[in-house]
């Protein structure tokens, strides 16, 4: 397996903050790496840096062989708008607030970009997306627009519109945050499905510790811009080495754990 | 002379008033969405034009602007007739005030939908152009409406530049005839009547943008 991702040493700073310090990180190709962690620990700036959402300020970082930096980039990217396109054309992403939009109906959602961008025919653009609403469950809803959805009706269409640009990197950011407790297993449900897809690259960021556990092949635990620990799922979390991580899973399974047995049995 | 024989002349200027706030519209949203747009872009160039001609035209008092243009632009060899000029100005004006509100309207569009389309890959233009002028023309509708109101009142100067408008009629009228209460009352009723369409006018298109259930904020509103 060769890597697809590589960070070297970036460091990344909100002005007097650093983010991120002298961070390295590699994912292989088909990787599945979860990045937990407590808030601001950075690893949500890991993926927005891999979006071109931010820019970062020191380091290297590839994807699929291809530098962020054009060796005579300018602006905060150091890189063109042109070598950005290239950049984004490996990558997706799905937010925590699902940042649908809201004035196109869940297919046009889905239609647009591969019709704008990868200058597909919209017949074929629209039968793909069919394809991807049928895999989310979601192919009656089609024509509804973002706000006639709930939450996870929304996930589910932003994890379609991500797919339909073939990405061979997807980011999920705290995809499962902001929905109601009894939506959060339709939405893990499609992402483990997309899990077992080979080729698919995919870093996750979460709080859910179970999902993490079933659906890693490596699990990193991020404090104050590096990574503490990182092992295989079953170690990580049976066998945690740092005291930091289990301090973390420690205070994160006791509060998570009991909600989440309720909830079952209430299923 | 009764108050119903004023009503022709009346008519007439009103005409007159009328093309003239259309056109100044028309070509005042134009420069707004030229100009307002210009001042979000990352071209300094760009920006720093658009930013000097907002400046320019909202810090400055039309009568003034009017005079300008009408005056002293003839003394360095640029001169047009009354109605282009007024036309003109007006326009300039308009286009001005809009500009800020397509800057903000601009602005206010959640940051979160930039980054959306940013990740799907879109250029900056394609952005601009599907993802946040759509959502932002909602929130400009209210504030273009109160423009159009206050471009129709602002015509009533363009009478001092010797264009036969609504106004124009009135002091002709009211010099005349002396009957300063009716030909000022028919005249307010003018003005009047036709802000009251134009109202309708801008109310209906927010309406129409409005429609459907894309943005259900506006079943509240």
């Amino acid at each position: 397996m060769t890597s697809i991702i590589r960070f070297e040493n970036v460091t990344k700073r909100f002005g007097a903050l650093t983010v991120l310090d002298n961070f390295n990180f590699e994912v292989q190709r088909g990787e599945k790496v979860t990045l937990i962690g407590p808030s601001g620990s950075g690893k949500s700036t890991v993926l927005r840096i891999l979006m071109t959402l931010e820019p970062f300020q020191e380091g290297l970082l590839e994807i699929d062989g291809i530098s962020y930096h054009e060796p005579n980039g300018r602006g905060p990217f150091k890189a063109s708008e042109k070598h950005l396109h290239k950049i984004r054309s490996n990558v997706g992403m799905v937010f925590q607030s699902f940042n649908l939009f809201p004035h196109m109906t869940v297919l046009r959602n889905i239609v647009e970009a591969p019709v704008a961008v990868l200058k597909m025919k919209r017949d074929e653009a629209e039968s793909r997306a069919t394809e991807l609403l049928r895999m989310v469950d979601l192919y009656d809803k089609k024509d509804h627009f973002p706000s006639q959805l709930s939450g996870g009706q929304q996930q589910r269409v932003a994890i379609a519109r991500a797919l339909a640009m073939r990405p061979r990197v997807l980011l999920f950011d705290e995809p499962t945050s902001a929905l109601d407790p009894q939506l959060v297993g339709e939405v893990l449900g499609v992402i483990r499905n997309l899990a077992q897809e080979h080729d698919l690259t995919m870093l996750l960021v979460t709080h859910e510790m179970r999902f993490a556990r079933e659906v890693s092949d490596r699990v990193c635990f991020f404090d104050k811009g590096r990574i503490v620990e990182q092992g295989g799922p079953e170690q990580f979390f049976s066998n945690p080495q740092q005291p930091r991580t289990r301090e973390f899973l420690s205070s994160f399974l006791g509060e998570q754990a009991p909600s989440r047995e309720s909830l079952r049995r209430v299923q | 002379m009764t108050w119903m024989q004023y009503l022709a002349p009346l008519l007439k200027g009103a005409q007159v008033t009328v093309m003239i706030s259309l056109a100044s519209i028309f070509f005042g949203a134009i420069l707004a969405f030229a100009a307002g747009i210009a001042r979000t872009s990352s071209n300094r160039v760009l920006s720093g034009i658009a930013f000097v001609y907002v400046v320019l035209f909202r810090g400055t008092p039309l009568l003034v602007q009017l005079f300008w243009f009408y005056y002293a632009l003839p003394l360095i060899g640029i001169s047009f007739d009354p109605v282009t000029t007024g036309i003109t100005v007006l326009s300039l004006l308009t286009g001005a005030f809009g500009a800020e509100v397509v800057r903000g309207a601009l602005l206010a569009v959640p940051p979160a939908q930039l980054e959306a389309a940013r990740a799907l890959n879109f250029s900056k233009s394609y952005t601009l152009w599907h993802v946040s002028m759509p959502q932002a023309i909602i929130e400009m509708m209210p504030a273009f409406g109160n423009l159009a109101i206050q471009n129709l009142k602002d015509t009533a100067l363009v009478s001092l530049i010797s264009i036969a408008d609504l106004t124009f009629q009135a002091q002709s009228l009211r010099n005349i005839t002396l009957d300063s209460a009716t030909v000022y009352t028919l005249t307010l009723v003018g003005y009047f009547m036709i802000a009251l369409c134009l109202m309708f006018v801008m109310r209906f298109i927010e309406m129409k943008l409005r429609r459907g259930p894309a943005f259900p904020r506006s079943a509240h509103s």
